[in-house]
Order: structure tokens, then sequence, then C-alpha cells
């Protein structure tokens, strides 16, 4: 562990915090503009966590320390995997302590505590967001494992080999795509704007909060499309990170790295508005297609590699 | 440049790959024969990469022939049939679609596990590409086995055709012309019958569920 490496660390989590409502923000700015409407600023993320922050948090009479806590811990848990992802450098002293399990893991560990928190209070809205989360979450797990697998199994017996064109790359890439779509409640499966009660499904989760809880929420929620988006750029579109013998890299990192994000962040909203929310019923379909996406993908690479 | 064609065929057999699963999971007839007619374009542009890379003219007779064929006539023939027909819409599967996928992944790798000792034997140019095509041949049978309307079971049937096509020009360049002809000539035919079938099923029992035709006798 190098003064380097820790300096690399601390600066990934910093911008980390600070970029992720922006990147939430500059979305919703490009769909409010690809459905003709007037956008939000581009820092409206940060006004409305400022406001958030500066409210008396207000908590039902029945809920437990768990309903307390469930916010910081959910808020843990997404700051340490956008510290662990290789955003801006690869030289980072916390990621030999987790790897694509652990770090699926921790996505899990914050689904559970959001999920428990939601029943805790016995309303039946967040109840019904919280079965609708945990169905969408055991099988986006999978799929994602699946994707993690098959990607680093390609990128490894690639790694000394010439630019080319390789198919198993691209489903990969498509089943990605579609696990983090769902897993970050944007539109095929869930949206992000709605507070109609039906179709909802992360704002029922989070409907009995308010203030700085709310607030921590938020910006939790925020973090993790970071973090998938910051997965996503390190699988597929690697170039511009930093890595270890090269530290002046770390320069041209930053604005490699919200070059990316910016493009991703206006395809995401395309995506976005070109595709209409699904019945739930047929989450399973779609999500089982990104299973067999990233399955296919590893097996077509196995066949024609060999 | 040949090692560019032969990723290019790579690729085109992932696509080939990737639309047998789609028609698998497909629930649309006429998307269906969307995704048909995409399947046969995609053999054709193989098949001409397949003689370009092994200056094999007799294939670009062949990939006109799948052209007129699979990407024009029988989507045609299709299209016609559905709308006089009229069920452009639901497709009725016997087993839901995610356990139809699941067994479609258990069959790829079957198919690939079989086509691996095969294809070590090949000096093809897309020998690799072998597995790929035996795959979709199953998962086309698959298909036929898992829609209980006759439309999507003939569109199976054809599907399994191109499969059988992707096959032979992997693996060894291509059939004999007269044969290819035969092929042609025959699905054609074959085609026209079924065609002629479902009227007939759809005479006789006003739906083109044929668990109708398990039946011997009129209760």
């Amino acid at each position: 562990m190098t003064w380097l490496g820790v300096f690399s660390q601390l600066l990934e989590i910093v911008a980390a915090l600070l970029l992720a409502p922006l990147l939430s923000g500059w979305i919703n700015q490009w769909r409010a503009w690809l459905q003709n409407r007037s956008a939000p600023g581009l820092l409206q993320p940060y006004r409305m966590l400022h406001k958030l922050f500066n409210k008396e948090s207000v908590i039902a009479e029945h809920a437990s320390p768990l309903f307390r806590g469930a916010p910081y811990i959910i808020f843990g848990c997404m700051a340490l995997a956008s510290a662990i992802i290789p955003t801006l450098s690869t030289d980072l002293p916390l990621s030999p302590a987790a790897d694509a399990i652990a770090l699926v893991g921790l996505f899990a560990l914050a689904r559970v505590f959001v999920s428990l928190a939601a029943m805790d209070v016995g309303t039946s809205f967040g109840t019904l967001g919280a079965r609708r989360e945990m169905l969408i979450g055991f099988l986006a797990e999978p799929a994602l494992l699946m994707v993690l697998f098959s990607v680093t199994t390609i990128v490894e017996t690639l790694a000394n080999r010439d630019l080319g064109i390789h198919p198993s790359l691209a489903l990969a890439g498509v089943a990605f795509t579609m696990v983090s779509l769902a897993e970050n409640a944007r539109v095929p499966v869930d949206n992000p704007a709605t507070h109609l009660e039906l179709t909802m499904i992360h704002e029922a989760l989070i409907l009995e909060y308010s203030g700085r809880h709310l607030a921590l929420l938020e910006w939790a929620a925020s973090l993790k499309l970071f973090a998938y988006s910051c997965i996503g750029l390190a699988l597929f579109f690697p170039w511009g990170v930093a890595e270890a013998e090269a530290p002046l890299a770390l320069l041209l990192a930053m604005p490699a790295l919200i070059l990316k994000l910016a493009i991703g962040g206006a395809l995401l909203a395309l995506l976005e508005t070109l595709s209409a929310k699904m019945r739930i019923f047929r989450v399973p379909e779609y999500l089982a297609t990104a299973f067999l996406l990233a399955v296919i993908g590893m097996l077509v690479h196995i066949l024609l590699a060999a | 440049m040949t090692e560019l064609v032969g990723q290019l065929i790579n690729l085109l057999a992932a696509i080939l790959l990737m639309l047998s699963f789609a028609m698998i999971s497909q629930r649309r007839i006429l998307s269906l024969i969307h995704l048909f007619t995409a399947q046969g374009m995609t053999l054709v542009a193989a098949t001409v990469l397949v003689g370009y890379a092994t200056h094999q003219p007799h294939l670009y007779v062949s990939a006109g022939i799948t052209l007129a064929l699979k990407v024009i006539l029988i989507p045609l023939l299709l299209y016609r049939v559905i709308n006089r027909l009229d069920v452009r819409w639901d497709v009725e599967t016997l087993i839901n679609i995610p356990m139809t996928m699941v067994i479609g992944i258990a069959l790829v790798i079957f198919a690939f596990n079989l086509a691996l000792p095969i294809s070590k034997l090949s000096v093809s140019v897309a020998r690799g590409t072998l597995g790929i095509a035996l795959a979709c041949v199953l998962l086309s049978f698959m298909m036929m086995i898992t829609r209980s309307k006759a439309v999507p079971q003939v569109i199976g049937f054809l599907s399994m055709e191109n499969g059988l096509f992707f096959a032979a020009t992997s693996a060894t360049y291509g059939m004999p012309m007269v044969v290819e002809l035969g092929i042609a000539l025959d699905v054609l035919v074959g085609i026209l019958i079924l065609g002629v079938f479902m009227f007939h099923i759809r005479e006789e029992f006003d739906s083109l569920d044929i668990s109708h035709l398990e039946k011997l006798k009129e209760d």
C-alpha cells in the first residue's frame, strides 16, 4: 500500500460521492429534453439533497431502530461499492478486500435492509414494494454474477490478443445493460419518476422516509446508479483508467471518466424514453433473457476460441 | 483479411443463435415471421462470406437461392397465410417462456459439446460455427415441440432447415448443387402443402390448434 494508492482511493470515494448526484441530474435533464419538456437544472439533485438534509425527519410511531439505521447502512454499502470498483485507478488499497461475489453481496445487503425497513412500519405500500424488490433482486443477482463471470473469462483469454470482433463480449454487454436497468429501477422495470401507487417499486420502498433519512436514501440510489455505470465502463470501455505503474495518468482519468459517464447517461435517457414500462409479471422473463445472454456469451466464446 | 472474414462469420453465427432464441421467446406470429426473415438474411450474408473466403463460386449461387426463397418468397407466403387466417397475434406455448429458455441453454451446451470433436476434424474456415448451427437446429426443433399452433410449428420447421443449411456451409463449404436445389424446391413445395393443410385444419376445427388432430373420431 503506497501513499499514492491511498490518495487515489480517497480521490475515488470523493469523486463518487460528488459525481453521483450530478449523473442523476444529467440523466433527468436528458430525459426531459427527449420528452419535449423543459429540463430541471443540472444541479437540481444537490439542491434537493440540501433541502432534505435541512428538514426535520419525521418517523412513524411504531418504527423500530432498524428503520432509523437502515439509511446509514444502505448509504455505507453503496459508498463502499463505489470505492471498490476501479473507476479512476487500478491501484486501490480497498480492492483486494472484495471480489465480484462480495460486490454483488454488498448490493444484496443494501437490498435486504431497504426491504426490511420498508416492511418495518407496516404500511401496505412498503410491504408491496419490498416484495417486488425481492422478486426482481433474486432474479437479477444470478444474471449479474453470470455477466461478471463471463466477461472476466472472456477478458482473461483475450488479454494478449489483437483487436477483433468479439460477439461474446457484445452479448455480455447487452446482458449487463438489461440487468443494470432492472437493478437501478429504470424504465422497463420500474419508473424512477413515478408516484403512481400500483406501479412503483423503489418509491414504495422509501415512501415512509423523510428529511435526512430520505436524503441519504436518494443519495444512495444515485451512488448505486453511479457504481453500476462504473462497473459497465470498467468491464467494456476500460480506456483511460490509470494503472498502478503510471500515477500521472490519474490526471487524465478524471476527464475520461466524466466524458464516458456523460455519454452513457445520455444513452440511458434515450433507452428509457424509447421503451415502455413492462408488466411486473414480464420481469422474470426479461431477467431470464439477461441471464441467457450472459451464458450464451460465455458458451460462444468457449466454442469459437477452441 | 481472412482472419477478419473468419471473425465476421463467427459474428453472424452468434447472431443466428440469438435469433433462434428470440424466436423461441417470441409470442406474436407476425414478429416470428420478421425474425425468420432476419435469420434468412444472416444466413445469406454468412454464405456469401464463406464463399468469398474460400473462393467457392457455387456458394454465391446457393446464397442467391436462399435470398430468393427464405428472405422474399416464403415470408411473403407466410404473410398471406396469416392474413387470410387472421392469426397475426397470439401464440400459445405449452411450457412457459423462461422455462423454455433454460431448456434452450441446456440444448446449446449439449450441441456445443457434440460439435467440438467433429469440428476438430474439419479444416474449414468456419469450423467453430458448426456447434452453433447444431444448436440452431435443436432450438428450432424444440420450438416445433413447444408450440401448439400450426403456423409457429411451420416456422420452426423452416428455421430448422436454415440451421441445417448453415451447418452444411460451415462444415463442408455447402452441399453439392443438385442436393441444394432439391432441398430448396422441397422446402418451397413443403410450405405450399403446409399452407393448404393449415386452411383445411382451420376449416375442420375452427382453430389452428393441432391438439385437435390427436382425436381419431368425433365425440
